[in-house]
């Protein structure tokens, strides 16, 4: 039995093998190799070992100005998301008394997660526009007199777009984690005479922590590698790393682009790993 | 009694509500502030999707923002008759094939590596470390490698060979970490009695871990589902001469400014409700089943 147990394991991530390896290990392979190549100008490679593509990209000041701005995108729609998606979840699974009823409404929020993105993105045109229904309502109600200019094409635009979006990856696994949560251990504290906010800040927050860490992943590493949302909702006013490569490539631009992403990449995997260890996945399964 | 508070989800509520909200009598403030910030949330989750739905139905004089402007369903007509709309019905039928493709992986795949996952073996950390990297690296690097692997090897791309593996390079890992909150939910305890008993291993995990885990893969699922029928990123550089949807609403939005972009909108979510009414569908009758095979012991 504990021989055959490494084999078991192998046997049974070998399918998730086949698709990693083909995938995710040998595509950035390549991209890696491609950041050290020169370009021949016509979107060919010449195998030629080059740090020069990373010192362009390091040495840009284009390259602070990008990723400042996609950090704060990321950190922003990180805070509001966490925020809704928590306490949504709390909602659910703590005040909803029907189970049902739960299951009902967790539905609703995922619903629109099933259409498109990008359709969900522009539906806020005919809303933030400056004919826009919320501009309008404002003016009829003389609120304002003139549109307000920030609510479409501006970093408001962006952040909310982006929370509209994602919100569901935290609402996911922070219910996940909350339905978990052993009731006799809240009764327990209720009996101890503890109050609802202790509750909360002793007892659900630290056991939804592995959802928190689950949602705060999804979250931070979409908004870092999007360059969609950015591009449309900004009006071009505001760009991404993602969206800066993806130049590079319509001009064929491949070594930089690489460079550019193998940056973005090692960057990401760092955020990544300093989530992962406040917080050990692996543990709660083992458990 | 003893095992069902973990599987039958009433009995944990009726629990809990004893804890945090009373049953009978008065709910607690919070339960009022915490349900206006849900149906605040749902408004503006809902909102601007509704605006869209309404403007698709617009007649020809119809434009991107209200007033409505006439009643019909000519931006429906539009689309799939158009040219410069390019082929939106093509575009349909390969981005759902591709989802079913992608969710039937998706959840096998998931389920069997979550299996791996809940005892330790060497090089367990890895599998699990490659899979954290696949979900977080950007979608566009990801494709582009993909792009550049499959040149260099010499294979065209295409929907179902190069889009539907960086897809999964993206379902794969989200199905995992799903299957992670699930399992752990799991008691080991059913599986040792179903050992003890005298089942097979298959038959453990045919008649017990399945059913019990049953719901969670059917969350699995519309995972994948979902994931795969809106991936763009990774899509992008892979899906080769033949458009996806996502593809194709990215190439509206850069070049139809017309109500057919909300008609594209409104129908997808017309599917969508489709699919999710089908896997409700699918636990409500797990949980029934469930419920009758409870009360009959």
């Amino acid at each position: 039995m504990t021989l055959s147990r490494p084999l078991v394991g192998w046997l049974y991530v070998s399918p998730l093998m086949l698709v990693l390896i083909p995938f995710f290990v040998l595509p950035i392979l390549v991209v890696l190799v491609a950041s050290v190549f020169e370009t021949d100008g016509f979107g060919g490679l010449i195998p030629t070992f080059t740090l020069a593509n990373y010192a362009t990209v390091l040495t840009s000041g284009l390259t602070f100005n990008l990723y400042y701005e996609t950090v704060q995108f990321t950190i922003l729609t990180w805070f509001f998301t966490l925020i809704l998606g928590f306490f949504i979840a709390y909602f659910l699974v703590f005040h909803v008394r029907n189970p049902l009823l739960a299951i009902g409404l967790f539905l609703i929020c995922t619903v629109p997660f099933w259409t498109s993105n990008i359709i969900r993105m522009i539906s806020w045109i005919p809303l933030l526009g400056k004919e826009g229904l919320i501009n309008s309502a404002l003016l009829h109600l003389g609120l304002i007199r003139e549109p307000l200019g920030f609510l479409l094409y501006s970093s408001f635009a962006v952040v909310v777009a982006y929370v509209h979006q994602l919100t569901i990856f935290m609402i996911v696994p922070i219910f996940n984690s909350m339905a978990r949560i052993d009731k006799r251990v809240i009764e327990a504290a209720v009996d101890a005479g503890a109050s609802r906010f202790d509750i909360l800040r002793l007892i659900v927050v630290p056991l939804s922590k592995s959802g928190i860490a689950l949602g705060s992943i999804f979250v931070a590493s979409i908004v870092m590698g999007d360059f969609f949302v950015t591009k449309v909702m900004s009006g071009g006013g505001s760009a991404s790393v993602v969206g800066a490569f993806y130049e590079d490539i319509s001009v064929l631009q491949y070594p930089s682009a690489a460079a550019s992403a193998v940056i973005l990449t090692v960057i990401l995997l760092a955020m990544v790993s300093l989530i992962l260890r406040t917080v050990d996945i692996r543990k709660e399964i083992t458990r | 009694m003893s095992t069902l508070p973990q599987t039958v989800p009433t009995v944990q509520a009726r629990v809990k509500q004893r804890a945090i909200a009373p049953s009978r009598g008065g709910r607690p403030w919070t339960f009022y502030v915490l349900a206006g910030l849900f149906t605040f949330y749902v408004v503006a989750l809902y909102g601007p999707m509704i605006c869209i739905y309404i403007l698709s139905f617009q007649d020809v004089r119809g434009g991107l923002v209200f007033p409505m402007k006439g009643l019909s369903l000519h931006w429906f007509v539009d689309l799939f008759t158009q040219v410069r709309t390019g082929d939106v019905k093509g575009a349909f039928d390969r981005s759902i094939k591709l989802a079913i493709l992608v969710t039937v992986i998706t959840v096998v795949v998931s389920f069997m590596a979550a299996m791996a996952f809940r005892r330790r073996f060497p090089g367990d950390n890895i599998v699990f470390s490659l899979m954290i990297g696949s979900l977080v690296a950007p979608g566009l690097v990801l494709g582009i490698g993909v792009g550049l692997l499959f040149n260099a090897i010499g294979i065209e791309t295409s929907w179902y060979g190069s889009a539907l593996g960086a897809q999964l390079s993206w379902t794969l890992p989200f199905g995992v970490l799903v299957m992670f909150a699930v399992m752990s939910r799991f008691n080991p305890a059913w599986e040792e009695a179903a050992r003890d008993l005298g089942a097979t291993a298959w038959q453990t995990t045919r008649l017990v871990i399945i059913p019990v885990l049953a719901p969670g893969l059917v969350a699995v699922a519309l995972f994948g589902f979902t994931l795969s029928y809106d991936e763009f990123a990774r899509t992008l550089q892979t899906a080769g001469p033949q458009n996806t949807l996502p593809l194709e609403i990215w190439s509206m939005t850069l070049n139809v400014t017309s109500p057919s972009l909300y008609a594209l909108g409104t129908v997808t979510t017309i599917i969508s409700f489709i699919i999710i009414g089908t896997a409700l569908g699918a636990i409500v009758l797990i949980q029934k089943r469930r419920g009758a095979r409870a009360n009959g012991h």
